[in-house]
């Protein structure tokens, strides 16, 4: 396929596109340390609710998928399309499954009344309101950069199943690839804010 | 435009697979430092690991350092912001 394509521009504005989502996820992370210094008692308290086993589980998901994605953009380079191919799938196994850990997180959560408005939450202390209302909000938020990464990371899969993104044309998967190790650092920090340090 | 031919971001996947177990050791590693410790250290040494993590994936999965200059000095612009604005909030809320 013969086109102008401009490897080092489509990469920066990539590279541009996540220092807006670094800025985003980096805003609410202030706002997490803010509350977290003026509400420590009921941020630990509400904290140790959480399931460390489903999000220790979580972050090894992750990660490997971040390692499927690298991997996958490797073995194109090299023109091993099949191979690339089951990498490239997985990895969207893998972010699907991680999704549905988290729904089933959030419905235990919901099953005890706890959710933004809930009666639990408003009649209790406010650091834990806060407390929760901060973890729906970024893990939602990570979880919706799960699923958008998901959805083009499938594009991706056709369009390199159809022969249009090739080990010389790489340049969607690659910037995919990008953004989907972004939204694995995002959890990095998520995890041991939320179930570890609490 | 003709690209560039030696652009040496290319790793094998035994190199990629090293970074993939190192990775889970730190989280494995973190894990068990929450559970035992409960010194003043505790987050910070959390966010340590976390730190390092994420150079391993910038790194060794993103290829940061082979990215070209632009993306050096505009990602450490990024991260000098959000330090500032971090150091400033706190500046803020900690002595009010």
């Amino acid at each position: 396929m013969h086109a102008n394509t401009d490897n080092e521009g489509s990469r920066l504005g990539m590279w541009l596109f996540l220092y807006t989502e670094i800025m985003l996820f980096g805003g609410l992370f202030v706002l997490y340390a803010v509350y977290y210094n003026r509400y420590p008692g009921e941020f630990s308290a509400a904290g140790r609710e959480l399931e460390l086993a489903k999000g220790a589980l979580n972050t090894g998901l992750l990660l490997l998928s971040s390692f499927t994605a690298a991997a996958s953009i490797e073995t194109l380079r090299k023109g091993a399309k099949r191979a690339a191919l089951g990498l490239l799938g997985s990895t969207v196994l893998l972010g699907l499954v991680f999704l549905f850990n988290k729904y089933l997180e959030w419905s235990h959560k919901f099953a005890h009344d706890i959710f933004p408005g809930s009666d639990t939450l408003l009649k209790g202390p406010k650091g834990e309101t806060v407390f929760y209302g901060l973890y729906f909000t970024l893990t939602g938020l990570h979880a919706l950069h799960v699923f958008l990464g998901c959805a083009v990371l499938s594009a991706c899969w056709v369009l390199v199943l159809k022969g249009r993104v090739t080990g010389e044309r790489m340049n969607l998967l690659e910037n995919t690839g990008l953004y989907w190790h972004l939204v694995d650092i995002v959890w990095i920090f998520l995890f041991p804010l939320f179930y570890l340090i609490l | 435009m003709t690209e560039k031919p030696a652009e040496k971001t290319a790793l094998s996947i035994t190199a990629l697979l090293g970074v993939l177990a190192a990775l889970l050791f730190l989280t494995g590693l973190s894990i068990a430092l929450a559970h035992f410790y409960t010194g003043p250290l505790r987050v910070a040494a959390a966010l340590s690991i976390a730190a390092v993590k994420t150079g391993l994936v910038l790194i060794f999965f993103m290829h940061l350092r082979q990215a070209g200059k632009a993306v050096a000095l505009s990602f450490l612009a990024t991260v000098v912001t959000l330090a500032v604005f971090i150091g400033l909030t706190f500046a803020d809320t900690l002595y009010r």
